[in-house]
């Protein structure tokens, strides 16, 4: 592990050691570029603090074991790129049904399929939000830079293990394969999943405000019956309409009641901005330097920053419609973000979509180009 | 001598259990708890996992330990990380044959190759059963079923000797008629330190009609079943029944049975062989005398004896290599520089 303190260090690094930090003690991968970098850090500093790096058969083999690693007990992450995280979206689901905390991060490269396999993109938001079957909320966060990676990291296992969800950390090949400056804290806030105090807990209902019941692990004598099934609170398997609506309205709602708490925007002269540039990962890198160029012609711009995708912040978004004239949504897609961004405006702001395919990051001049068009 | 409840009031969560009537799938739960009992291994000790289909069913919900019932065929990746992380855990795996040697196919063998110390049940039926009978990896060639109205073009797995090549330690085949070297194999299997597998064939009355062309009444079923289990298995290292023969009919089956009831000294009747489908079985005190007369009938294509083409069971494997969580364990002592 890095010592407390400054480092210059590769983004997926950054990701391992906030993952360490975390808690993280148990890793579960199959090799995929731009990913990789993880799990050759995880492999060689896990086994030293007691934890297991397993490279699995597939993609597939990789959730399964971080599922059954999770429920044995353990604070466990998985790390892939597009078609890996393709492959385990029937075991992600399995997850959002079984409560199950665990991190996935996505190191997003440009598709489709094997498309320019080792450059960076932002293709996979919907995939996040919409992969697998069936109706769920998921969290997914989304790192600019090294730091973030080791930050966010941290942040997605408190929030995996403070709501007992799978959470997407959705970064990609430029954030990964940089290197920055990354500033080791000497203590990091960690949040650990509500243990049962006795065994005749329910660990799939509660009567919690928070929604979120308590978690027991295999081998504390629980009799656990774990099942992607719709289950009774108890586990057992029942298929009824109202055990179904129960149980999936409750998993849907502990996410959406911890919105606000789960909401995070990074805002940079936003306080007087006409022309907002709404952004999220490495695209918001030169998004922000086209905001301070705008600003050096006089043009009152701001960057908007998701760091937190999903759940969609709708109020902030809602209220960024009233404030300004324009928002420019860039993003590594054909356009993908924007029309969260124009379902919430519904036509109270021009919402510009600026996406860009190729594998390449916007230039900021190209981002520059279009605040200029829309303070016009 | 325990009584008849014994086992279901101390080992089975839910009643009754949602088999089919005449279901194997109740006799290998039945010797999954008679060995851990025999073992006396504590049930909270126990994670049992399954997968999707009918066997995912004999663990979950009944068996009352932790259960962890999964996606279709990734049982055994499940438990190879719950098994990794928390080795003090005995991990069994209950999978089918769809489940285990169809989707789950890679995890096996993987799983075998690393000789991880999961023991895993494989139940084979032959079948895709819950999903309503089609083929599946381990169905004959040959055979009717819903997908293969006109008889299956592929041919079956070995599952046994597959997961014996990739590397397991221990690997054993039984079938729901053996429930005593079965519970014994599952006893040896909880015992041995590495990647142990038992493929257990096991019969599906609901779906095994198709599958085996079988028309007659349901009643009629399990005895059918058992006969091609039970006379038709081969048991390694064990001395073979002997005094029947099989007659493999040229053409119409019941042709050769007029003629094979004519010969003088035998008992003839039509039975279903796994490996000739539908055949004439001869019993005589004087095989060697009916073979000869047998092959000579005009109706009869070949005469084979109880060993051809018969499934074998019993013991396939048994050895040692360096189990993967040891290994883990000595990586992270290595690590740790200890």
């Amino acid at each position: 592990m890095l010592e407390p303190g400054r480092h210059l260090t590769l983004g997926n690094v950054a990701c391992a050691e906030g993952a360490l930090r975390a808690g993280c003690r148990f890793f579960a991968g199959y090799p995929i570029t731009p990913a990789s970098e993880i799990s050759h850090h995880l492999s060689a500093e896990l086994p030293k603090v007691g934890g297991v790096f397993l490279q699995m058969e597939d993609e597939i083999a990789s959730m399964s074991s971080v599922i059954g690693a999770s429920w044995a007990g353990a604070k466990a992450m998985t790390a892939t790129s597009g078609p890996g995280y393709s492959l385990m979206q029937e075991n992600i689901g399995y997850a959002h049904m079984t409560e199950t905390p665990l991190v996935v991060v996505n190191v997003q490269r440009s598709g489709p399929s094997t498309g320019q396999s080792t450059d960076p993109s932002q293709q996979d938001i919907y995939q996040a939000r919409y992969g697998a079957h069936g109706d769920y909320e998921v969290i997914a966060i989304s790192p600019w830079s090294v730091q973030e990676m080791f930050d966010l990291t941290v942040r997605a296992f408190n929030l995996a293990e403070a709501y007992r969800t799978p959470v997407m950390l959705m970064s990609d090949g430029l954030v990964a394969h940089i290197q920055e400056k990354l500033v080791v804290p000497e203590k990091v806030e960690v949040v650990d999943r509500r243990k049962p105090t006795s065994k005749s807990s329910t660990p799939w209902g509660t009567d919690d405000p928070s929604l979120v019941p308590e978690m027991p692990a295999f081998g504390e004598g629980h009799r656990l019956l774990v099942t992607g099934s719709t289950h009774r609170p108890d586990g057992m398997r029942i298929v009824t309409p109202q055990y179904h609506q129960m149980t999936v309205y409750r998993i849907r709602d502990k996410i959406l009641n911890a919105e606000p708490k789960i909401r995070d925007i990074h805002r940079v002269q936003m306080e007087d901005a006409e022309v907002a540039v709404l952004s999220f990962g490495a695209s918001a890198r030169p998004s922000l330097e086209a905001v301070n160029q705008a600003r050096g012609e006089g043009i009152k711009a701001g960057l908007f920053r998701l760091k937190t995708i999903w759940p969609f912040p709708e109020e902030d978004v809602s209220a960024l419609a009233d404030q300004v004239d324009a928002v420019i949504v860039v993003e590594m897609n054909f356009g993908k973000l924007v029309r969260e961004v124009e379902r919430v405006a519904c036509g109270r702001t021009k919402v510009v979509s600026l996406g860009k395919i190729g594998g390449q990051l916007h230039m900021a001049r190209e981002v520059l180009e279009a605040i200029r068009g829309a303070a016009a | 001598m325990k009584s008849l409840y014994y086992y279901r009031d101390r080992y089975v969560r839910a009643q009754p259990t949602a088999f089919c009537p005449g279901c194997g799938g109740g006799i290998i739960l039945q010797c999954f708890l008679r060995a851990i009992d025999d073992l006396g291994i504590d049930k909270d000790r126990i994670l049992a996992v399954s997968g999707i289909g009918c066997s995912a069913w004999i663990p979950s919900p009944y068996f009352d330990g932790d259960t962890l019932h999964t996606t279709h065929g990734r049982a055994i990746a499940f438990a190879t990380g719950a098994k990794a992380f928390n080795p003090d855990l005995t991990t069994v795996v209950f999978t089918g044959d769809g489940d285990g040697a169809g989707i789950g196919g890679n995890h096996l063998i993987h799983a075998a190759r690393r000789n991880i110390d999961l023991k895993v049940f494989l139940v084979n039926n032959f079948s895709y059963a819950m999903t309503g009978g089609q083929i599946a990896p381990t169905t004959l060639h040959g055979e009717t079923t819903v997908t293969s109205p006109y008889g299956n073009p592929e041919s079956p797995f070995d599952i046994t000797q597959l997961v014996k090549a990739a590397g397991a330690t221990y690997v054993a085949k039984w079938s729901t008629y053996h429930v005593v070297e079965l519970t014994n194999a599952m006893k040896e299997a909880l015992q041995h330190k590495g990647f142990s597998f038992i493929e257990i064939l096991s019969q599906c009355p609901t779906q095994q009609r198709r599958v085996f062309n079988l028309r007659g009444a349901l009643e009629s079923l399990p005895p059918r079943i058992l006969e091609m289990f039970g006379e038709s298995t081969y048991v390694r290292g064990r001395p073979g029944k002997t005094g029947y023969l099989y007659a493999v009919p040229k053409g119409d089956v019941k042709e050769t049975l007029i003629q094979a009831e004519a010969l003088e000294g035998v008992k003839a009747r039509i039975v279903d062989h796994i490996g000739f489908g539908q055949v004439v079985r001869v019993e005589t005190k004087q095989p060697e005398v009916t073979r000869e007369k047998l092959g000579g009938l005009s109706s009869v294509g070949g005469v084979a004896d109880h060993l051809e083409k018969k499934i074998e069971v019993g013991l396939f494997e048994r050895s040692e290599r360096p189990e993967f969580t040891e290994s883990l364990r000595a990586i992270m002592r290595k690590a740790k520089g200890e």
